[in-house]
């Protein structure tokens, strides 16, 4: 076996896959942008994907935060330098950790759903049914699933994942490693910038962007029956992740570096 | 004849990769009639309709509607005509996520023909028409057995009053009698709405209650058509066979090919 060939299969593979979904996400947002629109819809998903991720979301920032606090301790106080604790906590959350974890997350929870429920709704033909009632499939599914997305990991869950992962840090520190509450918040508050913030709401933008998108395409296109919708989900969930840590890297660069 | 057809088809082919499923299909429906189309599993029956409704794009050929042209005719108007159309579906296709009251009423929320309290009722109408009580109407579809899923999907084809109602499979899946009844309902119906009906099915006691005329469909191609009356002495090998049921004569399943 050609070596060369089976590199440029791959490479042809991937290209062609990027392609699709580029076409797909392009089809979404011209879709978002024209009637007739679905509030109804858009707001059932901002309440599935915002409200009901809160506890996953909450719970895995705030041992996070408190590990991170651990972590930094322990490291710090080789080089007496316990007073950074605060700022590494608060930018390590905000800047990665929050909108990273969070978005890893909410991919397991919300592409798995997204693909196996468009996926079922595809083999079943559901979606051609949408069609033949007088209903673009792409504007009732599609477009309120991806705009929901958008609007609530960043808005809703990164801020809050930010917030709880620094109160985690904070609730360990104070309570088991001795810091003065006032003087925590005190340096918290001093090294947060406003860049800090935009950099981690950006992420969510664009990983809930991803989570939608990779659930959707990969949902909507599905094949086959109950095989075909286990596939297409795995691949959703794996996909995003990917897309995840990749996009962070690049808005990362884009954000922090000199 | 073919201005005066419902619905005409002229060599019509679509291929899945290498794999022939229509090859040239002709096909005329006359306004007001019900056409049944019958074919062995997997004959590309379903592909046909799919084809029809734009659901599917064929390779090469003709669907007029109306004398229309639809192959490579605009979006919008394409929606336009399709809002003619109603579609059983084989397997129901019902929107899990809704309860039935609005399943039936889709079509006509989508066309924003009514608010929602007026298409509520005309679904419970609907309902009724197909000989289902209105408390059904706020059940989910999952909770219906199989019979009643069917009839729901009916009340669904039926609600915008179209022109014309394709049935995909009406009675496969079904016992005998409940069987009856949904071929006696299609009948009923059809009448009622006044529409040019096309049925596919392998049921024979379907095709002799619903037809006024029978096409059959083989690799790809219309073997034959002609009047419901005739189809018992039709002289035609292939009819034979697959009226009466047997696995000796022209037609084999393709068993090993697939
Ligand atoms: N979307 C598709 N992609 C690939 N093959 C398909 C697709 N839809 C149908 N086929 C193939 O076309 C053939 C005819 O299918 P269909 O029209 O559903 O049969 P039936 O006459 O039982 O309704 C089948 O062999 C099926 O595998
Ligand atoms: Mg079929």
């Amino acid at each position: 076996m050609n070596f060369l060939a089976v590199i440029g299969r791959i490479v042809f593979s991937f290209l062609d896959a990027a392609g699709r979904i580029g076409i797909f996400a392009v089809t979404a947002f011209s879709h978002m942008l024209t009637p007739p629109y679905y509030p109804r819809e858009l707001f059932k998903q901002m309440m599935n994907i915002g409200y009901y991720s809160l506890p996953v979301v909450g719970l895995t920032t705030l041992f996070t935060g408190a590990a991170l606090a651990v972590n930094i301790s322990e490291g710090s106080s080789r080089f007496n330098a316990e007073s950074t604790l605060p700022i590494i906590v608060v930018i390590g959350i905000v800047r990665e950790l929050g909108p990273t974890l969070c978005g890893l997350i909410v991919a397991g929870r919300v592409s798995a759903a997204m693909a196996a429920e468009l996926g079922t709704m595809r083999v079943t033909e559901q979606i051609d049914a949408l069609t033949t009632l007088s209903t673009d499939p792409f504007k009732y599914l599609i477009a309120p699933r991806i705009l929901a997305t958008i609007i609530m990991v960043p808005l809703m869950l990164v801020v809050v994942a930010d917030t709880i992962g620094v109160m985690g840090g904070y609730l360990l520190a104070t309570s088991k490693l001795g810091y003065n509450s006032g003087n925590y918040m005190k340096a918290t508050m001093d090294f947060l910038e406003v860049i800090d913030v935009a950099a981690s709401l950006t992420k969510g933008a664009v990983f809930g962007f991803f989570i939608a998108l990779m659930g959707c395409y990969h949902g909507f296109n599905t094949r086959g029956g109950a095989q075909g919708v286990g596939i297409a989900t795995t691949n959703a969930v794996v996909s995003a992740c990917i897309m995840i840590l990749l996009s962070n890297y690049v808005v990362t660069e884009m954000f922090f570096s000199s | 004849m073919s201005d005066t057809a419902k619905i005409s088809l002229k060599a019509l082919r679509k291929t899945f990769g290498p794999k022939v499923v229509l090859d040239s299909i002709d096909l005329d429906v006359l306004a007001g009639e019900s056409m049944v189309i019958i074919g062995g599993s997997g004959s590309g029956k379903s592909v046909t309709l799919k084809c029809i409704l734009g659901l599917l794009i064929p390779d090469s050929g003709s669907i007029k509607i109306d004398g229309t042209e639809m192959i490579g005719i605009s979006g919008a108007k394409r929606k336009e005509i399709l809002t003619k159309f109603g579609m059983l579906f084989q397997g129901g296709a019902l929107f899990d996520s809704l309860p039935v009251w609005e399943n039936v009423a889709f079509g006509l929320l989508a066309q924003r023909l009514y608010d929602r309290k007026d298409a509520q009722e005309i679904a419970i109408e609907k309902l009724r028409r197909v000989g289902l009580t209105p408390d059904v109407a706020f059940l989910n579809p999952a909770e219906l057995s199989g019979g009643m899923q069917k009839r729901v999907g009916l009340a669904r084809a039926i609600a915008a009053d179209p022109d014309i109602i394709f049935f995909d499979e009406p009675t496969t899946g079904l016992d005998p009698i409940m069987a009856d009844v949904i071929n006696e309902l299609i009948v009923e119906c059809v009448k009622d709405v006044g529409a040019t009906a096309l049925t596919i099915t392998h049921d024979m006691a379907s095709v002799r209650k619903i037809a006024d005329h029978v096409s059959m469909i083989y690799h790809g191609k219309m073997i034959w058509a002609g009047k419901k009356e005739d189809i018992d002495h039709s002289g035609n090998e292939y009819i034979e066979q697959f009226i009466n049921g047997k696995a000796e004569g022209p037609i084999k399943m393709e068993i090993l090919k697939s």
